[in-house]
């Protein structure tokens, strides 16, 4: 069964998923297409980031399935390190890798996972840099970078590899106020290429204005979900209506 | 912590020291040169007491210059005397820090199996004292070995340097596992969505990122066990601590001079090991500020 871009990029077809007795995720599903772009919204602890994690195999789920390009990705036979070739993801703490350099951090995988030469990286790499304008940035330590700017160099790291998806899991939500913007510009534009972009969120009038597609959880369950301008301006549920009375 | 607060200030200090300890766990070989003036005082001093005590024989003094070398270097052409002390020292940290990094390795290992073994292991020479394992070692190793018709000596330093060399490992081991562990799980995680292998993860990122947090522990040991080495005196090793007692023989086991020899002894260790500690804390300083 080949996949194709007709059918959806992931596919989130009724997923539980618990750590002990708490359960996290009683029966998600959703689809998400080639070139759109979701944001995942709702209140802390209502599963959100779990979700998102367990796209790329970093949590795994009890029951259901979760496809990326039609594979499935709870497969225990499944390559996971192809997987992630797939599916690029930033953290919301960075998580760069301190002893090295911007540009470093942003060649090591391609270099060392997809094995490439290694001056075809570095061209892209700069390319790369420049794009999430950090130029002039390249040989700087993480420890030596904004907040704003580490973010900017994960997610040139995660681009690095290629991926088809990339998640993003509350992206801003550890940085100062005045660098968020830089990072949601960045991701906009990414937005704008094309790719097929996955986000938790608490920036509302971001996710407003870029998704195409909003989905609230809460408490396991995605609660509501529509295009933006139904969203924020027309939910349903009082319980949509009460997070967005206090978060807007 | 105390109810008089003028001791808040050192109750914090000990709190925190009992939390580094803990850590890493060891005490920290914490010299500070006072420690070694007090030492050359006291020396000073006993060797004044020697002397009113000593009537009309040779004097201290020179009875212990005369067998400096003795004691330092051992007799003309072999290692033997403190420098000894230093040679044991530092293959049992050679041997101590090979292999218990690996024994570190396995116990961060996924393999359910590695990992309880490797504890067991770890736990088990980190928590026994070192001179049963040292008279255990030296007891136990063959005087010889014969491979074919090469009959290969084993001298009793090597069995020492067995000896020093398992807790040592064990405590590296704890040492790896520690800086391992403490690295905070977003480099794992990172590492993983970007398709690095577990083996290319540990190699590449966590490894690099734990050595500097490694080396001041390290060094403490590698102090810690300079100062354990004379144990193996008791086995009659021919160290400082067997050659100082078999100089005070040879001096007729003249009562005044057991002081003056031990404390030189003192002087000695401290001026070896007392710039390794101080490195070791700065060293330290540097790295907390960085990571």
């Amino acid at each position: 069964m080949a996949w194709d871009e007709s059918q959806p990029m992931v596919s989130i077809k009724d997923v539980y998923k618990s750590f002990g007795d708490l359960e996290v995720l009683k029966g998600v599903s959703f689809d998400v297409m080639k070139r759109e772009v979701i944001c995942i919204i709702g209140p802390s602890g209502s599963g959100k980031s779990t979700l998102i994690r367990c796209v790329n195999a970093l949590n795994t789920i009890n029951s259901g399935s979760i496809t990326v390009e039609g594979q499935e990705v709870h497969d225990p036979k499944l390559d996971k390190l192809e997987l992630r070739k797939k599916v690029g993801m930033v953290f919301q703490q960075y998580n760069l890798f301190p002893h090295k350099t911007a540009i470093e951090n942003v060649m090591m995988a391609p270099i060392h996972v997809l094995k490439e030469d290694k001056a075809e990286v570095e061209g892209r790499a700069y390319a790369l840099i420049k794009k999430v304008r950090l130029e002039g940035k390249e040989n700087s330590y993480p420890g030596e970078l904004s907040g704003g700017q580490q973010q900017r160099v994960a997610i040139a790291r995660s681009l690095a590899m290629r991926p088809d998806v990339m998640l993003f899991d509350e992206v801003t939500a550890a940085l100062d106020p005045e660098t968020v913007k830089e990072v949601l510009v960045t991701i906009q534009e990414l937005a704008e290429d094309g790719m097929t972009c996955m986000l938790v969120t608490h920036e509302m009038g971001f996710a407003r204005e870029l998704a195409d597609h909003i989905y609230f959880t809460d408490r396991g369950v995605i609660v509501e979900h529509g295009p933006p301008a139904t969203f924020f301006d027309d939910a349903k549920d009082p319980r949509t209506k009460e997070f967005l009375s206090q978060i807007l | 912590m105390s109810d008089l607060p003028v001791l808040l200030p050192s109750a914090a200090n000990l709190l925190n020291d009992a939390g580094r300890q803990r850590r890493e766990g060891a005490f920290r070989v914490d010299l500070k040169l006072w420690h070694g003036v007090v030492l050359v005082a006291a020396l000073a001093v006993v060797l004044g007491v020697a002397e009113a005590a000593g009537n009309a024989k040779e004097s201290p003094w020179a009875v212990l210059v005369n067998w400096m070398p003795f004691i330092l270097w051992g007799q003309e052409g072999h290692w033997q005397g403190f420098s000894l002390n230093i040679i044991i020292s530092f293959f049992a940290m050679l041997i101590g820090t090979v292999v218990g990094a690996a024994l570190g390795l396995m116990q961060v290992s996924l393999l359910l199996p590695v990992r309880t073994g490797s504890w067991i292991v770890t736990q088990f020479f980190r928590n026994s004292p070192w001179l049963v394992l040292l008279f255990t070692i030296m007891l136990m190793l063959p005087f010889e070995i014969q491979i074919g018709d090469t009959i290969i000596p084993i001298p009793d330093w090597v069995k020492a340097v067995i000896g020093f060399s398992l807790p040592v490992m064990a405590n590296i081991s704890e040492v790896v596992r520690g800086a391992v562990i403490s690295l905070p799980s977003g480099q794992w995680e990172s590492a993983e969505s970007l398709a690095f292998t577990r083996f290319q993860t540990m190699w590449m990122i966590i490894l690099p990122q734990c050595v500097k947090r490694m080396i001041p522990p390290w060094m403490n040991w590698y102090a810690i066990l300079a100062m354990a080495t004379p144990l193996c005196s008791i086995m009659g090793v021919e160290e400082s601590v067997t050659f100082t007692q078999q100089a005070m023989s040879a001096e007729g086991g003249r009562p005044e001079l057991l002081a003056p020899f031990y404390v030189f002894l003192l002087v000695i260790f401290f001026i070896y090991i007392y710039p390794i500690a101080r490195w070791t804390v700065r060293l330290e300083r540097k790295y907390s500020v960085k990571i």
